[in-house]
């Protein structure tokens, strides 16, 4: 495979002017207000992008609004880590010359204008699940959790899950933008309510209103920007199921196979990341994902996130921005991974700032625990 | 009070499926390229991408392979179910399915996974039966 590590950057990134709960905004005006915001971030005009990325509508409704022609489209959706796998398309085709500069947006008023789940009648989901009530991805996550509670123990992957949300929210109370900063004791975490069981409220993402953007360029246009380029060392993409019935197997995501790829196109192993993102719809997705991506071995991830290991102070950073779970999770969290990913590379996280990290790993997981896209990061 | 979750709706390649299960059975697709059952229903087999398929008729017993307990109802249909069961069965033949698992207390204790289950049929509509699973 062709080495691109460090021929394409992050240059801009932002939020829409408002997230949490905001009822009088669509998902259009997030993503166009993301967009403004990213472009000024990045000291870009949208005279200059040439490569439009989306998922959740289709780039023809972003790009009329936006009031560009691209030359390069892409609307690739496949869950929440879409918008880390089209860090991965926007790389292949800059490297290609079809486009520049790329402008990837998210946009999903998902708590004002809450759609209810479902698909085309003739879908296999709509025949074969939703009639029995698997709508919705508390109810399709908590098969892939009860599995791993069977194979791996009820109290130790109850503890595991606790630790990620109280550490989680730990970090949330350091960011201005985060909607949940209460203080969560692990007694706060076990009393929450059931949602569906064994999920608590809080093993369970926020569902807020938000946007976010990334402009994503060349190695060449970069030095235009207004601040350091973050680098994409390097990406992996993958899928293996979409009804969470025919999930190969419910305690290993695909992130077992695009986690190892990418750590290898980047020329880096697990020991050098100084920050982790990772997808936390569900508490218990970070479990699966810290053991998929290989940073502990399989029913090792309760282990490994003991004793708050992953809050403010502890050895290893992950999500610093406090998550989906405490900061904010629209429908499809993934763009909010790259936002705080480059915002602390670039050391612009206040408070929750950590030590100069030079190089972190973003894993996005989507649908049903259906697709991965994992990617580093890093600044000279 | 009429039925009001969602309902399947039947398509080319699942007819028998949804015939048989008004009938109160349930069958399956089989490859015969490699004499293996595969669930969902398709012409095409996903295990050899094999034009060569038949449909069997399962045998209703399965295994308990995962669930979930549901507090919290996902559309107004499942208001006066909560608290029910989603589950992820392992047929006889092999293959898994979504279904729901028909039992009066709902709880970890007695569900155990790896527990013998049987299919049951709720007749939905007039036309419709859908597949569930009780304790064996």
């Amino acid at each position: 495979m062709t080495d691109l590590r460090k021929t394409v950057a992050i240059v801009g990134v932002d939020e829409s002017d408002e997230i949490g709960k905001v009822p009088d905004k669509s998902n259009l005006t997030h993503h166009a207000e993301a967009a403004y915001n990213a472009l000024e971030d990045a000291g870009m005009s949208i005279k200059d992008v040439n490569g439009l990325f989306t998922a959740g509508t289709s780039t023809l409704n972003l790009a009329e609004y936006l009031g560009i022609e691209p030359s390069f489209t892409d609307t690739t959706a496949v869950g929440g880590s879409s918008f880390i796998i089209h860090i991965a398309h926007a790389m292949a085709a800059i490297n290609a010359g079809y486009c520049d500069v790329a402008l990837v947006t998210h946009g999903e008023a998902g708590r004002s204008r809450r759609s209810r789940p479902g698909g085309d009648d003739a879908d296999p989901g709509s025949q074969f699940e939703t009639p029995y009530g698997f709508l919705g991805a508390p109810i399709n996550y908590a098969m892939a959790a009860r599995r791993y509670m069977h194979q791996y123990g009820e109290e130790y992957a109850r503890q595991g899950m606790a630790e990620v949300a109280v550490a989680t929210r730990k970090w949330a109370q350091l960011n201005p933008k985060a909607y949940m900063k209460d203080d969560m004791s692990f007694d706060d975490y076990h009393n929450s309510r059931w949602i569906s069981e064994p999920f608590h409220l809080f093993d369970c993402c926020l569902v807020t209103d938000a946007g976010g953007a990334y402009v994503i360029t060349s190695a060449e246009r970069a030095k235009d920007a207004k601040k350091k380029p973050v680098w994409v060392l390097g990406a992996a993409e993958s899928h293996d199921h979409n009804l969470i019935s025919q999930m190969p197997d419910l305690t290993r995501t695909v992130a077992k196979n695009t986690g190892p790829a990418a750590l290898e196109r980047s020329g880096v192993t697990h020991d050098d990341i100084d920050l982790a993102m990772i997808y936390d719809s569900f508490t218990y997705t970070v479990l699966a994902t810290l053991e998929s991506l290989g940073f502990c071995g399989p029913g090792e991830a309760p282990d490994f996130v003991a004793n708050q290991r992953t809050a403010p102070g502890g050895d290893f950073a992950m999500n610093t921005s406090g998550g989906g779970l405490s900061y904010t999770h629209s429908g499809m969290y993934g763009m909010f991974l790259v936002l705080e990913a480059v915002r602390q590379l670039r050391g612009e996280c206040g408070d929750r700032q950590l030590d100069d990290p030079k190089l972190c790993l973003i894993n996005g997981t989507g649908g049903s625990l259906s697709s991965t896209g994992t990617t580093v990061l890093a600044i000279d | 009070m009429a039925y009001n979750k969602p309902i399947p709706v039947p398509q080319g390649e699942s007819d028998v499926y949804w015939q048989k299960a008004k009938e109160h059975e349930l069958w399956l697709r089989k490859c015969n390229s490699c004499d293996t059952a595969y669930f969902y229903p398709r012409d095409i087999s996903p295990c050899c991408f094999s034009k060569d398929t038949d449909w069997i008729k399962a045998s209703g017993k399965a295994s308990l392979f995962t669930y979930g307990i549901v507090q919290r109802a996902p559309h107004p249909g499942f208001v006066d179910d909560v608290p029910f069961v989603t589950a992820i069965v392992e047929l006889e033949e092999g293959p898994k399915m979504a279904t729901n698992i028909v039992i009066d207390n709902p709880t970890f204790d007695n569900l155990q996974i790896g527990m013998d289950l049987e299919v049951v049929f709720e007749d939905i509509t007039e036309e419709l039966a859908l597949p569930k699973f009780k304790p064996a």
